[in-house]
């Protein structure tokens, strides 16, 4: 070490003076820098723009004017954001405990089963791996009537009447809903099995000589013992379903987020404010309501869940 | 009771009717997930006369609908255009992501952990907040309908930085000391040496930035506007819409922007599924 370093010294630079420390700092920073530009420039100094963008006028016509918390103020007044803000909690509401009590259940059995283990989990899985922008139109086509749509085909077949599904103001939200359930599946299935196998074999071994019954172990042991994995995958899916968008534009484009508003979300609210109306600072308010709510809800969360 | 006593008498103690009833029920789950993406396939194969015929196996199959699509030459300009995007996006984030996640990781300088906790803080930032002001940037630099503007939110995620740092925090300091030794350079190192240690991690990285761009919708639709620098998803949307009611030639386009997902997830199962495990469970 001090060998290597005197023979480096005498041949001079400043570099060869460094000690070992002071090089290791200058290598850190140096990999660093392009990175750092990075997350200022795309990052950092957007979020600030956010901020204060929500609190001018500002359209695609007309320069910037600051206007203070005016934007929000118009916004807590309209009552389409407080149909929109409705219905981005009915996707959270319904989405995730659905889908996390269907991907627990098949995980669960799924765990146990060995004979042909790895192509019953690539069937879960693979509607994970989907465009959810083309999937959205497949579901389309299956809600539409009789004698196009396969949903309806099935359920006259069995003597049931036709339902209107996305033409319906009560049903569209669900029917918007389910593809989106749907592809999440497969993620939450994985995760849940990783979760499962994590767990030592011998808690399991010790609970049945202390003959606990099946339904005894998953309380007492397999759910207590999950619990990170579940926390994780509440806060991931939540966030998801509060960010819903490609479906819902994609499944009703004559009218995005209708009939009536009844399925829009907060994230198609943003979109069409800034990019069908160009009020680009009033839709600059509504990510940051956004931001709010997706931040309120995992903090929420993340509280729930460590007390229990 | 007699399937109990006659597999008892096969040999065969491990089975029992409810392994065989939750074995079933699980098949038919599992059918019933992947019924879309069939009945997405067999509709593309049927032409216009037999799209109401609702059985899986179309009676008389055919490609023409692919032909037509693809010869039409949009759809081929889109396949381009996504495997650009995701091709490049998910190599800077591989290269910076595990760059950044290994300085942090392995290098001992002041200012390391405010570095962390500063790229962690943009987690927590939803892309919908930062939309508006990349497209203002965009439109300024005049990057609007580019595939750098479609590119440049997501050359780099916090979430991969956090993913790989996990990941060469468990990479032994003596494997790095040795090769400090042997006279090697940091950057020859980090490449070099704890790269190929921290493979699975890279592949999980790689897969989810793949399919997330491969997938994604919401960015390329606000700042592409011409028809050809759309990505296969919004250009899907629009040829959708267009198409109005011909389903077959929706449902064509559909399999198109779904089938390359699916056809190396069947080649690469075991990495995917891998991949996912260890991003869920470190990330």
């Amino acid at each position: 070490m001090s060998a290597v370093s005197h023979r480096e010294a005498a041949s001079g630079g400043l570099w060869s003076r460094m000690s070992l420390g002071q090089k290791q700092v200058i290598w850190a920073w140096s990999f660093l820098a392009v990175p750092l530009v990075f997350y200022v420039v795309i990052r950092f100094w957007p979020t600030f723009q956010a901020f204060y963008l929500s609190a001018t006028d500002w359209t695609i016509t007309k320069p910037a004017a600051f206007v203070g918390l005016e934007n929000y103020w118009r916004l807590f007044e309209d009552p389409l954001f407080w149909q929109v803000f409705r219905n981005t909690f009915m996707y959270l509401i319904l989405g995730t405990p659905i889908s996390l009590l269907i991907s627990f259940v098949v995980a669960y059995y799924l765990d146990r089963v060995r004979f042909m283990h790895s192509f019953i989990r690539a069937l879960y899985f693979l509607p994970f791996l989907t465009t959810a922008a083309a999937m959205a139109w497949v579901w389309r086509w299956f809600y539409q009537p009789v004698p196009i749509g396969v949903i309806n085909d099935v359920l006259s077949s069995f003597g049931i009447p036709q339902q209107p599904f996305l033409r319906s103001t009560s049903q569209a939200l669900p029917a918007v809903l389910a593809p989106a359930v749907w592809a999440g599946l497969g993620f939450q299935i994985i995760i849940f099995l990783a979760g499962l196998r994590a767990i030592p074999v011998t808690y399991y071994e010790a609970a049945r000589i202390d003959g606990l019954s099946e339904g005894a172990i998953l309380r007492r042991i397999t759910l207590p013992l999950l619990k990170p994995t579940l926390v994780f995958l509440v806060v991931f899916s939540s966030i998801g379903f509060l960010r819903i968008f490609d479906q819902v534009y994609n499944i009703n484009t004559n009218d995005p987020g209708g009939p009536l508003n009844s399925t829009k979300p907060l994230v198609l609210m943003i979109y069409q404010t800034a990019f069908s109306s160009y009020e680009m600072g009033y839709a600059a308010a509504q990510t940051v309501v956004l931001f709010v709510i997706l931040l309120v809800i995992s903090l929420v969360q993340l509280r729930l869940m460590r007390d229990r | 009771m007699k399937a109990a006593a006659s597999s008892q008498g096969l040999a065969m103690p491990h089975i029992r009717p409810g392994r065989i009833l939750a074995w079933t029920l699980l098949f038919i789950g599992g059918v019933v997930m992947v019924t879309p993406l069939l009945f997405m396939l067999s509709t593309s194969l049927k032409d216009a006369s037999q799209v109401y015929d609702l059985r899986v196996i179309p009676e008389a199959p055919t490609l023409d609908n692919y032909i037509e699509i693809l010869g039409d030459g949009r759809f081929t300009r889109w396949l381009i255009n996504s495997t650009i995007v995701a091709v490049i996006v998910t190599l800077s984030n591989v290269f910076f992501d595990s760059l950044v996640g290994y300085t942090l990781a392995k290098f001992r300088f002041r200012g390391r952990y405010v570095v962390f906790i500063a790229i962690l803080s943009t987690l927590m930032i939803p892309t919908e907040m930062l939309v508006l002001p990349w497209y203002l940037m965009a439109s300024q630099f005049g990057w609007l309908d580019s595939y750098w503007g479609i590119m440049f939110p997501g050359m780099m995620t916090a979430f991969g930085t956090f993913l790989m740092k996990q990941f060469f925090e468990g990479v032994p300091d003596d494997f790095l000391e040795a090769a400090r030794i042997d006279g090697l350079n940091e950057f020859t190192i980090w490449w070099k040496i704890a790269m190929p240690l921290v493979t699975p991690a890279l592949s999980a990285l790689a897969i989810f930035t793949f399919l997330g761009n491969w997938t994604a919708f919401f960015w390329p639709l606000i700042v592409t506007t011409s028809a050809e620098l759309y990505t296969l998803p919004v250009g899907l949307s629009s040829f959708a819409v267009e198409q109005s009611i011909q389903w077959e030639k929706i449902m064509t386009g559909a399999s198109i922007a779904t089938l390359p997902t699916l056809i190396i997830f069947l080649f690469l199962q075991r990495y995917i599924v891998r991949g996912v495990m260890l991003a869920g469970l470190k990330g």
